[in-house]
């Protein structure tokens, strides 16, 4: 694992030494995430974003733990503990919020980490891996986060659940059996809610252990960088801690700010009022939305209007699905053998087009049903796959990339002579003097 | 080991041109055995997931529509979803049975989505075919959409006076549930 050059743990504590040639942990950790972890030593500010992301599964495992020691899954009652929580419960406003916004911030952070690796073709060989175990994370990531919204059985709860298990019922035949299956009854009710209680509470830990296998995978190549090019020697990295264990602590401080800003001031901005209305299964809210990290799939499902074939609502949860199925193969449908896309001006203006993109299909999933948004959502859809399917394949093909840096050292260190020369010194004395 | 197998295989030329082995056949059938207890053991727990006894006793329920006049209609619950009784107006029953069957995405006369001699009792689940909503247009005053029937507000699907599917991205009519008349007022549904 690592670098040649990456310093074995030493212990120094007569009882570290002792634990080490038992169970060699401390060992594990300073490997993964101590000195003994080099690091390019050019990392910008969006590498942040993947320990971040990690930082917020913890605070969605420690408030849901607390959360779950107060929740009733009841179709009677869980509605009621909710807000009990909310009143009476020591700070358990406080708890909720912290959960509630901390899913959205858990996904942001995962939205920007992800479009970090897009853009620095972080996906590429020989970090494939680290890509899909990622892809798998989110998926799961996003399962959780629908169960979880689910729990408070609110309106937008109960009619979300409904909606998206109706997609299994697209499917030809086996489509509604899967859905009665699934929701252990003809329309969500209590063994919906206690399942999707049950399995909300185990998926996280699922994550985590996924998220330790990404990071293994991460350590094998070790990680990506601004340039695209790969370590070579000593000179291009740093080790972990302590330089990136402060970049990260100091940068997560700073955004965990804009965090608690939502959690005491805005708490309910990025959630919706109608789940605050008790679940009535004889009443659809007049608009139905999921939560605004699921927009730009909501989107794709609504972009499909018209039988071909196969009927629209199949086309519409098949596109869906694969709207991020695809990503898997990412690596195998950008052949450009260049990472960064900083040395890429073809492809940078493609990604920047296909940013635009998904926040247009966030606006129009996220907008009602008229027949102006349902058109643009149709534009951006096929944008989407066209983006993936057919530019970036063409661009790999066709794109002449710019000249790469030899290294990460000669990329980063040109001004090194200048840096060292005593303060007020003449920048050109030290060249005279070498 | 290595030393062990290479002389086992010397003794025995069947073994070394690759036939199948004792040991073999005991590696499939310990395998397969276990397979078969795996099996056996995820029987209930994927079992397990589907309605239980007390969600499948609730099979049936009647409702009195005595009191619902032409050009109303009513929401019951069967089956914790929603059933639409609509009790049709000879107008709502000309519009239906104008439409031309070709013209329809899911093709059905308005005959064959009731009972005859009461064509007038339009009796539907309140579940949009597409997503599983429940449309709009059985209060007072609800937007019942483009052809008169019901609209679905989640991605806008309008059905007609009989439920048939015209407009939006639902595939098939509302669905009829099993039923029968009991009495003249009394229908029994599942």
């Amino acid at each position: 694992m690592s670098f040649a050059w990456a310093k074995p743990y030493e212990p120094k504590a007569p009882i570290m030494r002792w634990l080490d040639e038992r169970l060699p942990l401390p060992r594990l950790v300073y490997g993964a995430i101590g000195g003994g972890y080099p690091v390019p030593r050019n990392l910008n500010y969006w590498w942040n974003f993947g320990v971040l992301a990690g930082i917020f599964l913890v605070v969605q495992i420690v408030t849901g733990i607390v959360l779950a020691m107060w929740y009733y899954s009841s179709a009677d009652g869980a509605f009621n503990s909710v807000e009990h929580i909310m009143r009476d419960v020591n700070a358990g406003w406080a708890i909720r919020y912290a959960h509630m916004n901390g899913a959205s911030f858990f996904f942001i952070v995962t939205y920007i980490h992800i479009f970090r690796g897009l853009y620095y073709g972080s996906y590429k060989a020989p970090r494939e891996l680290v890509w899909m175990l990622g892809l798998v994370i989110y998926l799961l990531m996003m399962a959780t986060a629908f169960m979880g919204y689910v729990l408070p059985w609110g309106q937008m709860s109960y009619w979300g659940a409904q909606v998206i298990t109706g997609f299994f019922s697209a499917f030809p035949l086996v489509g509604e059996p899967i859905r009665v299956w699934l929701l252990g009854g003809y329309a969500p009710d209590q063994a919906a809610l206690t399942r999707f209680f049950s399995l909300h509470y185990l998926l996280p830990f699922v994550i985590a252990a996924v998220v330790i296998l990404h990071i293994w995978a991460l350590h094998i190549p070790g990680s990506n960088n601004p340039t695209g090019v790969d370590v070579k020697d000593e000179k291009d990295t740093l080790p972990f801690h302590p330089f990136y264990t402060a970049k990260d602590g100091w940068f997560a401080a700073g955004f965990v700010l804009l965090y608690a800003l939502f959690v005491y001031f805005a708490p309910n901005y990025l959630g919706h009022p109608d789940n605050y209305i008790p679940a009535n299964p004889l009443a659809t809210p007049a608009h139905i939305v999921p939560e605004w990290y699921f927009w730009p799939f909501y989107a794709i499902l609504r972009a499909f209007t018209v039988d071909f074939i196969l009927p629209a609502k199949l086309w519409g949860v098949v596109a869906m699905f694969s709207s991020i199925l695809l990503l898997f193969f990412l690596p195998w449908l950008d052949r450009s053998p260049v990472r960064s896309g900083s040395y890429r001006p073809i492809f940078k203006r493609f990604f920047w087009l296909l940013v635009a993109d998904v926040f247009v299909l966030g606006w129009c999933g996220g907008a009602p049903a008229t027949p102006f948004y349902v058109a643009l959502s149709q534009l951006a859809a096929a944008y989407y796959f066209a983006h993936f399917l057919i530019i970036l394949p063409l661009i790999s093909k066709f794109e002449t990339t710019l000249p790469l840096p030899d290294s990460i050292s000669s990329s980063r260190l040109h001004g090194e002579k200048k840096e060292a020369a005593p303060v007020g010194a003449p920048a050109h004395s030290t060249t005279i003097a070498g | 080991m290595a030393t062990l197998e290479q002389s086992a295989k010397g003794s025995d030329p069947a073994e070394s041109e690759g036939g199948v082995r004792r040991r073999d056949f005991l590696n499939v059938a310990a395998v397969s055995f276990a397979g078969v207890g795996v099996v056996a053991v995820a029987l209930p727990l994927i079992q397990q997931m589907s309605p239980p006894a007390d969600v499948l006793a609730l099979a049936s329920t009647e409702v009195d529509i005595s009191k619902i006049a032409a050009g109303q209609a009513i929401k019951t619950v069967w089956r914790k979803q929603p059933v639409f009784i609509r009790n049709l107006t000879p107008d709502e029953i000309k519009a239906a049975n104008s439409v031309a069957l070709s013209e329809l995405r899911d093709p059905q006369t308005l005959a064959q989505r009731t009972k005859p001699g009461k064509a007038n009792w339009l009796i539907t689940l309140g579940v949009c075919t597409h997503l599983g909503c429940v449309p709009l247009g059985t209060g007072e005053g609800e937007n019942r959409g483009p052809f008169g029937g019901y609209f679905c507000p989640c991605h806008g699907s309008a059905y007609d006076t009989a439920a048939r599917i015209r407009q939006g991205p639902a595939p098939k009519n509302l669905v009829v549930p099993d039923y029968d008349f009991v009495s003249d007022t009394t229908v029994r549904i599942g």
